[in-house]
């Protein structure tokens, strides 16, 4: 199968700091590709090259070979690309179901006018997304924490709405940084159920996670990134037998950080 | 049945309009009424742009402007119908808006608020100079909008007082109706999203800059349309409509009764027109009082006063 997204030496310096360097990778769909990588490795930073919230200082995204290297976000997103934050960006002062809600922007947009007015076109659309969303709470658990003010619920329960919203894109690729940071192991597994789920329904998953015994368990293939720059990739078991990567996670080089979880 | 939020606060809002004239002392109070009514579609507007979309303006009052010298010059240069002079200035503020909008809300926080500021005096500037269109700092005198004699030709008689009163409190009714419908609509859900958090509106597909210049073009509408209505029931017009105070005054009214509410901002618009009224110290020290409510909004109720109030009371039941 050909791949989905591709990624092809991208690079991104801040003010000297080579936070990304030359990472290329590829990721066919239904396929779980996981990045993982001590702390300030330049996971996140990737992930916001691939999204288009950075413009990528080197290297090209190409998704369904289109070139859309530095691409606005919701221009991305119309092409089948969605994501959640590592660092929770949700809307706090709309309910839960808003949240989730705005995730049909682009399936149930519609002018203006038609919204002011209050059409009936228009409250057909907001009807539509509204029953989309609460069935993608359902599929997250959420259900009960519908109507509740997002600001209010807890870490976990806000990963997995940043998930809901993220798959009411319906998207091609999903970029998931740390979806089950903060979780419990029940929760943590609920989360290891959907990915897989969403995964063999086609969408092209990249994974960004240090729960390890989740990342063996559910990876197709793994990426690992020190220091901004690959330094070893393959299935499961390579990656975690290779010694440049044992290495990075102990902390060998440099004193770098330990590995956590 | 459960009464939606928009239904009620429609219902308040017509039931405040319809009953307070029985409990007027004068027919004096039809005025201050009107004046309310104006207020409050100005900041109507200013809960879509502020309270949904989280943008600031300090220089909505030019728009005010642009609506109120629309209805003053147009009947006498072109022969326009004044009500279509008001359809003209609100064309014009929203073509102005769009042009402008662009640009400036690039910016964010306070630069926003300078630019916004700086396209408030430019009106103001535009009307104080050119003084053989606009009578400059004299102002000059708007026609009749000619709605009245029509009524009393359909058998209904108002008095000037009266009719302004329920023609303002009609149209800020349409006004709250519409920002109402927009606030759960998919296009107030994506204002408030962006409001809440630019990234991650963004990535689920929003169009940032083109969703905040909608917002910015309709508040400028209600802007131009309470500047134009104004004018015409005072009959005369002065670029103080357009002013930096009159800027301020909107953004203050807002925030006081709450712009993240339809209700809570025309509360504010409510209480900073009767004030003037009530206490005649305050006319004197208008500026002074302004900033003062907006520095303690700022500090203790972040939320303005209606939200923080009714929170207060449903905490007590819960
Ligand atoms: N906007 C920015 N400006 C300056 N430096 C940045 C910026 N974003 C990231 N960095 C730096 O880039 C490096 C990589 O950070 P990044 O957040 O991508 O790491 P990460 O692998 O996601 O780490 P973690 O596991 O802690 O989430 C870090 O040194 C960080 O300080
Ligand atoms: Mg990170």
């Amino acid at each position: 199968m050909s791949d989905l997204l591709s990624i092809e030496g991208l690079g991104i310096t801040f003010g000297g700091l080579k936070a990304v360097h030359d990472v290329s990778f590829r990721v066919r769909p239904g396929e779980i590709v996981s990045v993982i990588g001590p702390n300030g490795a330049g996971k996140t930073t990737l992930f916001n090259m691939i999204s288009g919230v950075y413009r990528p200082g080197a290297g090209r995204v190409v998704l369904e070979g289109d070139d859309v290297t530095g691409m606005e976000p919701h221009l991305l997103a119309r092409r089948g690309m969605s994501r959640t934050f590592q660092n929770l960006q949700i809307f706090p002062s709309m309910t839960a179901l808003e949240n989730a809600v705005t995730g049909y922007h682009l399936q149930e947009r519609g002018p203006v006018l038609a919204d002011l007015l209050g059409l009936p076109g228009a409250r057909a659309r907001a009807r539509r997304a509204e029953e989309g969303a609460r069935a993608l709470l359902a599929r997250v658990g959420l259900e009960r924490a519908a109507e509740r003010a997002a600001g209010n619920l807890s870490y976990g329960s806000l990963k997995r709405l940043e998930i809901a919203r993220a798959l009411a894109l319906e998207p091609k690729v999903l970029l998931l940084d740390e979806p089950a940071a903060g979780c419990n192991a029940v929760e943590t597994e609920e989360i290891d159920h959907l990915i897989a789920e969403v995964a063999a329904s086609g969408v092209a998953i990249l994974l960004v996670e240090h729960d390890m015994k989740m990342v063996m368990r559910i990876s197709n293939h793994i990426v690992v990134l020190d220091h901004g720059e690959k330094i070893a990739e393959g299935d499961p078991a390579t990656v975690s037998r290779n010694p440049a990567v044992i290495a990075a996670y102990l902390g060998v080089e440099e004193g770098q950080d330990h590995a956590h979880g | 049945m459960k009464m939606t939020p928009k239904t009620a606060t429609l219902l308040v809002l017509a039931a405040l309009i319809a009953l307070t004239p029985f409990f007027f002392p004068s027919g004096y109070y039809y005025r201050v009424g009107a004046l309310l009514f104006v207020n409050g579609i100005a900041v109507t507007g200013m809960v879509i742009l502020t309270g949904y979309a989280g943008q600031i303006s300090l220089g909505h009052a030019g728009f005010a402007g642009i609506g109120a010298y629309a209805c003053a010059l147009a009947p006498v240069h072109w022969g326009l119908h004044p009500a279509l002079a008001v359809i003209l200035g609100a064309a014009i503020s929203a073509i102005l808006a769009f042009l402008v909008g662009r640009p400036i809300l690039r910016l964010k926080g306070y630069y926003l608020g300078v630019a916004t500021l700086g396209l408030g005096i430019l009106v103001a500037m535009v009307l104080n100079n050119e003084r053989q269109l606009t009578g400059g700092p004299d102002g000059m005198a708007v026609p009749e909008l000619g709605l009245r004699a029509l009524l009393k030709g359909w058998g209904l008689t108002l008095s000037n007082g009266e009719f302004w009163y329920f023609f303002c409190g009609l149209v800020l009714l349409v006004g709250a109706w519409l920002a109402l419908n927009l606030y759960a609509s998919p296009t107030g859900r994506a204002l408030r999203a962006l409001h809440g958090s630019e990234v991650a509106a963004r990535t689920v597909g929003i169009d940032v800059a083109r969703l905040k210049l909608q917002a910015f073009v309709i508040s400028a509408v209600y802007a131009s349309v309470s500047g134009s209505l104004l004018a015409l029931q005072n009959k005369f017009v002065t670029p103080d409509v357009a002013g930096f105070m009159h800027s301020i005054e909107m953004v203050t009214m807002a925030v006081l009764g709450g712009v993240g509410s339809v209700l809570g901002a025309i509360f504010g618009a409510g209480i900073l027109t009767l004030l003037p009224q009530v206490l005649t110290v305050f006319a004197e020290y208008e500026q002074m009082v302004l900033g003062l409510v907006m520095v303690l909004v700022m500090i203790f109720l972040r939320e303005g006063l209606l939200p923080s109030v009714l929170r207060k009371f449903r905490g007590k039941d819960e």
